[in-house]
């Protein structure tokens, strides 16, 4: 298998959710069904191997997009291929397969371990629903070994989640996902809610284990820093859409829609380098009520008649990757080298 | 010329049924001024309940166990609750994390700022009402006069802040605690907030303490930053000197561990281990069992006896490797 390899395909994705009020308030109140567009057409191809990291700001969709690659939402549309197969046609016996081969951590490591199971068990559980253990002795193994790749040792095993920080209960996370000796890794805001040093620590690993298993990662996070250092590949979103998606070096070197370049300069400059901040203005519009054409253009610098009406699509672009905008397109934006 | 807060020894407990835990730990600092005092540090540093003791907002059963606060030269970590009530707001404003929390959802934004500025100023309703449009117009919320009618769930999450931020501001107070006023927000809306804090602070010669956790917000707004560890500061001194030549080796460490945009695939450097329990911090420097240079240091000082703040670089670390020579910081 060459590296390059397609592992995941996504393509023209969507994700509508009924936020209506009940039928009664609805009939009483004149008002019709409520859709929020959630995710709407979203496209993206990871190889084998390699971290894609999806930044945006809250409401933007990616949570949502990591939900569906995991199965755990239907798509309203489009399809998602894992190594070929398209998950939502998949056989039952076929889908246990691939359930397998990709595991997912979570944001909060208060809220997703169970308080009242011992760390071993939780460990334990994927390799138990896998059938992946012939017996007692070589489960109780197996969930030491886990504990000693994510830096714990196997004496935890018999502690419970509230014994252990907030870095540690991570790192237990890491070692559920890992039992089931997973591929791919759908990471959704995995060092968020840690310290800095912790961070560290949590992001060191994950690139330790991605060299030693080969793992292919979807890194979900709104912190540029974190997704700068980690990833190898980065899609930004805005409202539901991927708008740029490029190599990290190009995306951050030379980034292309006006919207990556507003969320790049709002970064916090630790150099204090006294950079140039493009002036950021207004909010992330209300999903329920998106702006037509170009869901950007009115917070965008560089919009005209034809943002606000036609839907910009995705298209490659000389500098490598692919960019969601018609001024790009008809090369009407300056193009910005950060250092 | 005195400061306009004098931090000095202070000292939070609380007493639990296994013992008082020291949260503050003999913590002395000033803040000049007009001037921004960046407080960083991670959760449990104690960086928020130095924050509450200057305003007089500590819950219970946390307390001030030793040393003084003093505004102005005037001590006022002693007052009685309704003394300290009239300073706070008139002269110490603050601003916390959550806009949501810290506006009443059963009030109209006008009214919340109007009770503050009554109590505070001496205005009649109208006059009070048109400061309270002012205010609003110089956080920089659009069509102030209609919003002031509007409640804070009809505000956005950047907007709601700018709300708190003007009624921060709402009596002039000389001092604003601002406790993360930047972390529930998205970057762009961060980035908005930080220039807002900034010009308002300038203009209006108010001094800031600014709590977060966040460098890189830091290195935007302060003056000067002091570093939190385990309820003590670990080093203090000038934005820029604390980031790029920071002396205290958990100061470096956390530099180091911070990634930057542009510094791709590098392994980031890790501080191994967690801060300490507050029952369980160890005996002489509280970093010791973390810090990769207590053998450098003659003897056992570094387990056995504090450190306490010493001249270092052009900075101030709690660290004894400054007793004896200098520790370089990396590039």
């Amino acid at each position: 298998m060459s590296d390059r390899e397609t592992l995941l395909d996504v393509n023209n994705v969507a994700m509508a959710f009924d936020v209506s009020k009940p039928w009664l308030n609805r009939v009483i109140e004149g008002q019709g069904r409520q859709i929020l567009k959630a995710v709407d057409g979203v496209s993206f191809t990871i190889n084998r191997g390699e971290t894609l990291s999806l930044v945006g700001e809250s409401g933007c969709g990616k949570s949502t997009m990591a939900r569906l690659i995991c199965g755990l939402y239907a798509p309203s549309r489009g399809s998602i291929k894992f190594d070929g197969v398209d998950m939502a046609t998949a056989g039952s016996g076929e889908l246990q397969q691939l359930r397998k081969r990709f595991q997912m951590i979570f944001q909060d490591p208060y809220a997703s371990l169970n308080p009242r199971w011992r760390v071993g068990k939780i460990i334990a559980e994927p390799i138990r629903s896998h059938n992946l253990a012939p017996n007692r002795s070589a489960l109780k193994k197996r969930v030491d070994e886990l504990l000693t790749q994510v830096g714990l040792s196997p004496l935890d095993a018999e502690k419970f989640p509230h014994e252990f920080s907030g870095g540690q209960r991570q790192r237990i996370s890491i070692a559920r996902a890992l039992s089931s000796n997973p591929e791919f890794l759908v990471c959704d805001e995995p060092t968020s809610a840690l310290d800095v040093s912790v961070q560290a620590q949590i992001l060191n690993l994950m690139k330790d284990l991605q060299r030693e298993f080969g793992l292919t990662y979807l890194f979900i996070s709104h912190n540029l820093a974190v997704v700068s250092h980690i990833s190898t590949r980065v899609g930004v979103m805005y409202l539901g859409r991927v708008v740029e998606i490029a190599d990290t070096r190009r995306i951050f070197s030379m980034p292309l829609h006006p919207y990556t370049q507003m969320l790049q300069s709002a970064i916090p400059d630790l150099k204090m380098t006294g950079k140039q901040r493009i002036p950021v203005a207004g909010e992330v519009p209300n999903p329920l009520n998106p702006p037509t054409g170009c869901a950007f253009h009115p917070r965008c610098p560089h919009a005209f008649a034809r943002c606000k009406t036609e839907r910009p699509e995705m298209l490659a672009h000389d500098a490598g990757g692919q960019v969601a905008c018609h001024a790009v397109e008809e090369k009407r934006i300056p193009i910005r080298l950060m250092a | 010329m005195t400061p306009l807060l004098q931090v000095r020894n202070l000292r939070i407990e609380f007493p639990t049924r296994h013992g008082t835990l020291v949260a503050v730990d003999d913590i002395s600092f000033n803040i000049a001024a007009g001037e921004v005092l960046g407080v960083v540090g991670e959760s449990g540093a104690g960086k928020s309940l130095t924050g509450a003791a200057v305003i007089g907002l500590l819950e219970p059963p946390g307390c001030i166990a030793g040393g003084e606060i003093s505004l102005n030269g005037r001590r006022i970590d002693n007052l009685p609750f309704e003394d300290m009530r009239k300073i706070r707001g008139r002269e110490i404003g603050a601003i916390f994390q959550d806009p949501l929390t810290s506006l009443n959802p059963l009030y109209t934004i006008g009214r919340q700022i109007t009770e503050t500025i009554e109590t505070h100023l001496d205005l009649t309703p109208a006059q009070a009402r048109a400061r309270a449009i002012e205010l609003l117009q110089e956080v920089g919320i659009p069509a102030a006069e209609a919003r002031i009618d509007h409640y804070p769930h009809q505000f956005s999450g950047g907007m709601r802040q700018r709300v708190v931020i003007s009624l921060a501001l709402a009596a002039n107070p000389k001092l604003i605690i601002a406790d993360e006023p930047t972390t529930a927000l998205d970057v762009s809306i961060q980035a908005q907030i930080i220039t807002l804090l900034k010009k308002l602070g300038r203009e209006h010669g108010t001094a800031v303490m600014l709590i977060t956790h966040d460098m890189g917000v830091i290195a935007e707004t302060a003056d000067r930053v002091a570093v939190m560890y385990a309820g003590r500061i670990a080093e203090i001194g000038p934005v820029a000197e604390v980031i790029n030549h920071p002396q205290h080796p958990y100061t470096i460490g956390l530099m180091g561990a911070i990634p930057t945009v542009g510094e791709q695939n590098e392994r980031l450097a890790q501080i191994d281990g967690a801060m300490p329990r507050l029952t369980a911090i160890p005996g002489g420097c509280a970093f010791n069992p973390r810090c990769t240079r207590v053998g450098d240091v003659s003897g056992n000082r570094c387990t056995t006896e504090r450190p306490e703040l010493l001249p270092a670089g052009n900075t101030r670390a709690a660290c004894w490797l400054h007793a004896t020579h200098k520790i370089t910081a990396p590039a």
